[in-house]
């Protein structure tokens, strides 16, 4: 049980982890995704995790990371789930369920948001899901806080018998400062639920547990209002008050630059939201200015919807941009003071968004595929997320469509369905095994003519070249599904291979049915030792 | 005491090795620290940006307010421009002169360097050579560093332990190359620093 304290520059992701760590977990189960990956690297990283037989590899998605979670908490024992806000879609069915069953052992969700969408299709507010549950969320506002509010965290969750949500923001996670950390907790012994049935949602058993979770919403009410994360902080001027929930207030304080905040200010970090120190906000200031990261979610909470003169400003009223991630100068601007936004940039810079890797295996089958425009547009070929996304970009322009992780296939086959031949879907192998194999078995069970072509380079790549589930597995996975073996394909994307890979891609895409083409060569950010290894792997699976 | 400096450059490029720097030096003496960086899609040969703030007292945003930033170091000349926006009045401006040309509409240099030299207080190296010359290429980062050194709040010695320190696991050799490069940097800067 050492104590440390003497700072440790941390990434906020990383304090988090560190202190899930210290909390006593038992495992942690996740889904690689930005901002939200180092967390589940740091555990992977540690030592002190190694020693304690911490489990830590990924899962195969988010829905069965949240699912595996919930089995530890099972048998008593402490488990962190982390996931991207878009992650917790998929986990969603469990999320809804197992707030309604409750926990045992300490259940904790982390979710990464990305306000402004660096890395991502949307910017939903991960707030809005822990109010749908019903559960407690806490929102950390800088990074010694993520260390403690999770330690907190888990006590919490065993105190209620409720999973909780800690809600992180892509600049949080991705920024370091000194963080002090504090004694380490055993894990927990394996001890199951003194209640069996409360796992049993069967109607019977889901009806009283869903009132036992509506009747403890008073109880969790009461514990935000009496949280330290909560923080009333006088000022003399009640011109205005203002509420900055996690991130914002450090946003806020910038803004004057050391002194104190002349406003009185709810820093609020927990939730639900506290009703009472909102209402003496009310009670002392003409208006309220809402700063929150993401959604109106405050703001929408507590605006004035009959009309009773109370005041509420922020993203709602334009005081604040309605999109967009929150900044010093935009909450400089919500505040008065006079900040010329400045956006404008000398002529001679040009903009640089991502490409693909010079030599990676995506561009040697986009090459292919647009060989094939005179036979196919690109409005035909039904992309997914990961790296290959890029490839709606220029000088590729191959893509189509990016929605969620898995939709190439599935969208493939509704166009199909609805008469449009060819229809072509690119996977990645991570994305195919998260969430594309059952959207394959659909259109195998109608033999539905598509063509699949899983770019496997063997890696999570855009998240940092972790470990794919589907290394060394596709070619059986697809075969268990059921695709016909004739029109089951491997190629390796090289320029070398181009004319070769055309002519099999075009004879594959003119064929009416499902076929698979596996178009594999290991990614190039991977070490030259696990490329080595991967290319023994394929010559086995090959045989 | 308080210094807000911004790293520039095109994913891949490892501006985050000068921040670690910077972090262990602040870090040593006891200050504050606060460095944001970049990961997930840009980091693919996009633009990639880390904003490191030092400070005596406490740090409350991990952005730098537009118009705050008293040094910006880029490792390649355009971007040393896109973060203009947060430059102070009398800021330093300092990069390597050598592009990274990944796009198809990359300026004329001519007209980029002229640009930049149209600022005062800018500093524009050939610092990639520079660690060439002195047998490791990889160390142009450290170059940057030194010539930006005189402007810092963290001592000459703070900075070559943080050095020291980094580079330790990669053998001595290593450590001496980027000491050396470090020093260069120092040197070169002097006739545009006085």
């Amino acid at each position: 049980m050492n104590s440390n304290s003497t700072k440790k520059l941390l990434l906020g992701n990383e304090a988090l982890a560190q202190a899930a760590i210290d909390a006593g977990i038992s495992g942690v189960y996740a889904y690689p995704g930005t901002p939200s990956t180092e967390i589940t690297e740091y555990i992977q990283r540690s030592k002190t995790a190694k020693e304690l037989k911490i489990h830590s590899q990924w899962s195969v998605n988010e829905k069965t990371a949240m699912e595996a979670a919930l089995g530890m908490s099972y048998a008593g024992k402490r488990a962190l789930t982390v996931m991207k806000h878009v992650g917790l879609n998929v986990a969603a069915d469990v999320f809804m369920n197992m707030s309604v069953a409750g926990i045992n052992g300490g259940l904790v969700i982390v979710v990464a948001d990305d306000p402004s969408m660096h890395s991502s299709q949307n910017e939903q507010d991960s707030r809005y899901y822990g109010k749908f549950a019903m559960i407690p969320i806490l929102e950390p506002s800088n990074q010694q806080e993520c260390y403690t509010i999770t330690k907190y965290a888990f006590d919490l969750s065993e105190n209620l018998g409720l999973p909780v949500l800690i809600r992180m923001v892509t600049r949080l996670s991705h920024s370091r400062a000194g963080v002090i950390t504090g004694n380490r907790e055993p894990q927990n012994e394996i001890h199951l639920s003194k209640n069996p049935k409360q796992f049993q949602l069967i109607p019977m058993h889901a009806r009283g547990r869903y009132k036992h979770l509506v009747d403890i919403q008073t109880d969790i009410l009461e514990i935000s209002e009496n949280s330290n994360f909560n923080e009333f902080k006088k000022g003399p001027n009640t011109s205005i008050g203002i509420i900055a929930s996690g991130i914002a207030y450090n946003y806020l304080m910038e803004n004057f630059d050391g002194e104190k905040c002349p406003y009185p200010v709810l820093k609020i970090s927990q939730y639900p939201l506290p009703k009472k120190p909102i209402k003496k906000l009310f009670d002392t200031c003409k208006k309220v200015l809402v700063l929150e990261d993401g959604y109106p979610f405050i703001e929408e909470a507590i605006s004035d919807f009959l009309g009773e003169n109370r005041t509420v400003i922020g993203r709602l009223s334009g005081d604040i941009p309605r999109v967009g991630e929150l900044n010093p100068d935009n909450i400089a601007n919500a505040l008065g003071f006079d900040v010329v936004i400045n956006d404008k940039l000398p002529k001679v810079v040009s903009g640089r968004p991502p490409e693909l890797c010079v030599g990676c295996g995506h561009r040697d089958l986009f090459d292919a595929i647009n060989a094939l425009g005179k036979e196919m547009s690109s409005q035909q070929v039904f992309g997914d997320i990961g790296c290959y996304a890029l490839g709606v970009l220029s000088p590729y322009e191959s893509i189509n469509t990016l929605i969620d992780m898995g939709a190439s296939i599935t969208m493939a086959k509704g166009a199909a369905d609805a008469g449009i031949h060819p229809s072509l879907a690119i996977i990645g192998d991570s994305t195919f095994t998260h969430s594309g194999m059952t959207g394959l078995l659909d259109a195998v069970i109608e033999n539905t003519p598509i063509t699949v072509i899983i770019s496997d380079n063997s890696a999570i790549a855009m998240t940092g070249a972790q470990d794919s589930a589907a290394s060394g597995r596709l070619i059986s996975i697809c075969k268990g599904i059921g695709v016909d073996e004739s029109h089951l394909k491997v190629i390796t994307p090289l320029h070398k291979n181009l004319q070769e890979n055309i002519d099999l891609i075009r004879d594959e895409i003119n064929y009416k049915g499902v076929s698979v083409i596996i178009s594999q060569r290991p990614c190039v950010q991977l070490p030259k030792e696990k490329k080595d290894k991967l290319n023994e792997l394929k010559k086995v699976t090959l045989n | 005491m308080k210094i807000n400096i911004i790293l520039a450059g095109v994913g891949g490029q490892g501006i985050l090795t000068i921040a670690a720097v910077l972090d262990t030096a602040a870090l040593d003496n006891k200050l504050n620290i606060k460095q944001s960086e970049v990961h997930g899609m840009s980091q693919r040969g996009g633009a990639v940006q880390s904003h490191v703030r030092i400070s005596d007292k406490e740090i409350f945003s991990d952005l730098i307010p537009q118009g705050k930033a008293d040094i910006i170091i880029s490792v390649e000349p355009m971007e040393l421009l896109r973060y203009l926006p947060f430059l102070k009045e009398d800021g330093f401006l300092v990069t390597d002169s050598n592009p990274f040309i990944n796009i198809t509409n990359y300026p004329e240099l001519e007209d980029l360097y002229k640009e930049i030299k149209s600022y005062k207080n800018s500093i524009l190296i050939d610092a990639k050579q520079l660690a060439k010359d002195l047998g490791n290429s990889k160390a142009t980062n450290m170059v940057l560093l030194g010539a930006v050194s005189s402007l810092l709040p963290l001592s000459d010695e703070s900075l070559q332990k943080a050095i020291k320190t980094l580079f330790e696991r990669k053998g001595e050799k290593i450590v001496a190359k980027n000491l050396e490069a470090y020093e260069k940097g120092k040197e070169v800067a002097v006739e545009f620093i006085s």
